[in-house]
């Protein structure tokens, strides 16, 4: 034994087949394939595209179905002003002045009459400055009458008159005045007959006036609407005070204009701002959003000097230039602002290296699950094709006869039915059920599948018709190995070699049919993508000549993944078989 | 022979009765139908005037259209009607199936033909000389480029034709068969234009089916030269040129002729990808628009036309096979 074993090389003559190195069919076929330049090119492209799609989405750092916002400025509306017109009105706490008064007093105050009735109570109003009025309810004290330099004051019945007031009186008549004051409580005069006149003490219920005040801070939003303080602020600023006192506290008035002022108190580091008055309301455009004091303060002071553009710092300290537009008696009040815009069709940048498509996802990233979605279609089609059609070809190819020829009628009729139409049909169908994405990407693999085994059922057919007549058959058929056996452990893999090719092949050109499915807007919807819907986008004009970076990549993965798969469909040919050349 | 003729008929005629009948019971399951839609259509253009409602239209419109048969019968009458030689009015188009059919057919052949010379012109020669230096540089190139051929998606290849010839170059349009101006020009200018508006989408075909052609034609030309009788001519001392065009070549033209005999019919059924995405109004693009608006006549007539040529060019490959190679035997 060892001797044979020592001279075993020396003892072989030349041609000695033992001599010659066997390799396994196997080795035999890899050999020859790896030999393959294009096949090797092709493994390439296909481990590179499915390193980008499966590890690709794990790599990348973003969602496949992530909507990017960008910030950008757009001349937006920020603010409204209007010039007030219409009398706004304080009633002093308890008194109350209803709308029909209010509607008395706008005609009162028209007419220039110094009172007017509503609703049984006789109000007196007197005019303080053009659109300010002090609303007081008159109450009959007496009359006064004047013959020649006698003035004579008489009392209502159950009235008495002091003394001051009936000086006060007297000397008003004779100074002609309609009204007086004393004590703070207005009296008025009014003419009646033969120079006498009716005396009525009011008492100030409300004052009308045309300008808003507006608080600098909530402490002093009760202060605002307190009625001594606008009286007095608004007395001062019409006659031009600077400066006002009210329970102790000394105000200051920084008038700007007639309709506008702003209300201070305290001095130098003391200083305090307590409203701004202005005839000038300002609101912002969205009721959601709040619009600083001195942002009004600047919008008011701006109309009132005329300027049509101001500049506003900002909460961030940031410079805003506002632009003033008026239309009627509206003031429309805008900015370029920064909004929050979804950013759609971006170019390529460090951010994303592909760009965003039309729903502002990152396209990169949508081609990496986008070719999961289109490889895996790939695969699971093939799958299906090959189940249905080694089962059916095989049953075909092993019985013949009736069987073979009923069945391959059957695949006969299959191959007939115009797949366009049947796909279009079955999308419509699909989208009428409103399936949802991920079921539908299933159903879509289904259908291509039982429209596309009939060419692997040919095959397998073909080809156990004339395995079947040989030897290792017969043989099986002598050791009673039964049917299904016999049919799929012995002749389906003496077919694989031919399968295997077949199916590579195919894998290409399914994943060319589900991407001009999902082009037709047939296949895989949103917000799924496969490479097919990606390109669908250039479909649209203005994407396919301004946003290359959309569509021509998804594109070119499609070509390279469908000749990936033609190659090495190729290269297995050629290696199982060298003498098929095809 | 005559037997097999008859045989291969008679079993056409069960598959294409079968296949139009599976296209018939498909569309009618369409769950937005044609007809649906009318009624809507019209239920709201009446609502305004207090016409008839969704409903009564419904009803109506599926009586007119002879939609309350089950699928069987309806069926049965539109083969009978077929039988008659009448396909029925199409609904989308409002005018007999044959006469759209026939103004549109001819858009979808002229634009085949050419296909079809341009094909033969670049593939034959292409893969003839491929096949003479096998495993040269000019070999792999022009296997690359058929690979490449075969690997482009349709609409790819067309929205890039579109986007550097009518969007960069602008030589082209992007859509249509005639031009903006068509109705000032005389005849011969609307030839011309009509010819500038088929450009791309021959271009797009012709590229798509010329990776096919050449690889056969190589394919077959290599197993023709490595066979004995060109060895023969060889050693017989003729030119080079004699045994590629008189023997290889004439040999190389049993497969390539049953190849393109399957092709011949096909010039017929258009191509409903290609011609929808330039909107050439031949009979894919019609017969798109038509399934898409679930026309019923029209799909119904398309399919079964679609089925014809199919069997056609089967039988056809079959019996050139036995014309142009005497060896084969039918059966």
């Amino acid at each position: 034994m060892s001797e044979t074993t020592n001279n075993n090389t020396q003892n072989l003559s030349l041609d000695d087949g033992r001599r010659v190195k066997v390799l396994s069919p196997g080795m035999m076929v890899f050999k020859r394939f790896i030999r393959n330049r294009l096949a090797i090119a092709g493994i390439c492209i296909l481990v590179f595209m499915f390193a980008f799609s499966f590890l690709g989405g794990i790599i990348s750092p973003y969602r496949q179905d992530q909507v990017f916002y960008k910030y950008d400025y757009a001349n937006k509306e920020y603010a409204g002003a209007v010039v007030n017109t219409e009398y706004r009105y304080l009633t002093r706490d308890g008194s109350e002045l209803p709308a029909t008064t209010r509607a008395k007093f706008t005609l009162a105050a028209k007419s220039d009459a110094p009172s007017f009735e509503a609703g049984g109570t006789t109000y007196s109003l007197v005019k303080v400055a053009d659109g300010f009025f002090r609303i007081g309810t008159s109450q009959e004290l007496g009359s006064v009458t004047a013959l020649g330099k006698i003035v004579d004051v008489k009392p209502a019945a159950g009235v008495t008159i002091a003394d001051d007031l009936k000086k006060a009186a007297i000397a008003a008549v004779t100074g002609g005045q309609s009204t007086f004051e004393l004590n703070g409580v207005t009296y008025t005069l009014t003419p009646g007959k033969a120079k006498s006149y009716t005396l009525a003490g009011a008492e100030d219920i409300a004052l009308a006036s045309m300008l808003a005040y507006d608080a600098y801070s909530t402490e002093f939003s009760d202060l605002i609407n307190n009625f001594d303080f606008r009286l007095l602020s608004e007395s001062a600023m019409h006659n031009g005070e600077t400066s006002f006192e009210l329970d102790g506290v000394t105000y200051h008035l920084d008038i700007e204009s007639e309709t506008t002022a702003t209300i201070s108190t305290g001095e130098g580091d003391a200083k305090t701002m307590v409203a701004n008055v202005s005839n000038v309301i300002v609101n912002p455009v969205n009721s959601d959003m709040f619009l600083p004091m001195d942002y009004k303060a600047a919008v008011t002071d701006a109309i009132a000097a005329h300027e049509s553009s101001f500049e506003y710092v900002n909460a961030d300290g940031e410079t805003e230039k506002h632009t003033i537009q008026i239309s009627v008696n509206n003031y429309v009040i805008s900015t370029n602002q920064k909004t929050m815009l979804i950013d759609m069709y971006a170019f390529p940048s460090k951010d994303h290296w592909l760009g965003t498509d039309d729903h502002g996802m990152d396209v990169l990233t949508r081609l990496m699950y986008g070719g999961r979605i289109s490889l895996m279609v790939g695969f699971i089609v093939v799958f299906l094709e090959l189940l249905i059609g080694i089962v059916i070809g095989g049953v075909s190819g092993y019985f013949g006869g009736w069987v073979d020829t009923l069945l391959m009628r059957f695949v006969d009729l299959f191959n007939s039915i115009p797949y366009y139409p049947m796909m279009i049909i079955a999308g419509a169908l699909m989208d009428a059920f409103e399936v949802n994405p991920y079921t539908r990407i299933f159903m879509l693999m289904g259908i291509m599948g039982i429209m596309g085994w009939t060419g692997i059922a040919r095959t397998v057919r073909g080809q156990i018709l004339s395995l079947r007549e040989q030897d290792f058959m017969v043989a099986t058929e002598a050791t009673g190995i039964r049917v299904s056996r016999r049919i799929f452990r012995h002749l389906v893999p003496n077919v694989m070699p031919l399968l295997i090719v077949q199916a590579t092949m195919s894998l290409g050109s399914i994943i060319l049919t589900e991407a001009t499915l999902s082009f037709l807007g047939l296949g895989i919807k949103y917000p799924l993508a496969s490479w097919g819907t990606i390109i669908n986008s250039a479909s649209n004009i203005y994407v396919m000549s301004n946003f290359w970076f959309i569509w021509i990549p998804a594109g070119i993965l499609i070509v390279l993944t469908v000749l990936g798969f033609n190659f090495v469909g190729d290269g297995l040919r050629d290696a199982f078989d060298p003498k098929m050349k095809r | 022979m005559w037997k097999f003729i008859v045989r291969r008929i008679s079993l056409a005629i069960v598959i294409i009765l079968c296949g139009s009948f599976i296209i018939y019971g498909v569309m009618r399951c369409m769950p937005t139908s044609f007809v649906e839609g009318l009624a809507r259509q019209r239920a709201a253009a009446s609502a305004t005037t207090g016409g008839a409602s969704y409903e009564e239209w419904l009803e109506k419109l599926n009586e007119a259209y002879h939609m309350n048969d089950d699928v069987l019968t309806g069926f049965a009458n539109w083969l009978g009607n077929v039988l008659k030689g009448d396909f029925g009015e199409s609904w989308k188009y409002g005018m007999p199936v044959t006469e759209k059919f026939n103004d549109v057919i001819w858009y979808s052949v002229v634009l085949n033909v050419v296909t079809l010379i341009l094909q033969v012109a670049i593939c034959i020669p292409l893969g003839i000389q491929a096949a003479r230096h096998q495993y040269s540089g000019f070999d792999y190139g022009i296997t690359v480029f058929a690979m490449l051929c075969i690997s482009l998606p349709t609409f790819f290849l067309a929205t890039v034709l579109k986007y550097i010839f009518a969007v960069k170059l602008g030589w082209f349009d992007l859509y249509g068969i005639v031009g903006r101006y068509y109705e000032q020009l005389d005849n011969w200018g609307k030839a011309m234009d009509m010819l500038k508006h088929m450009v791309l989408p021959t271009l797009t075909l012709t590229m798509l089916n010329i990776g096919g052609l050449t690889r056969y034609t190589r394919t077959n030309m290599l197993e023709v030269l490595n066979a004995d009788y060109i060895r023969t001519a060889r050693a017989k001392g003729l030119s080079e040129k004699v045994v590629i065009n008189r023997h290889a070549f004439r040999n190389t033209l049993i497969p390539l002729v049953s190849y393109m005999s399957y092709l011949v019919p096909s010039l017929f059924s258009g191509s409903m990808i290609t011609e929808t995405l330039y909107q050439i109004p031949g009979i894919g693009y019609i017969a798109y628009d038509a399934m898409v608006a679930g026309d019923l006549p029209f799909t119904m007539f398309y399919s079964v036309f679609g089925l014809v040529l199919t069997q056609i060019s089967l039988m056809l490959a079959d019996i050139m096979y036995a014309v142009v190679d005497p060896r084969v035997r039918v059966n």
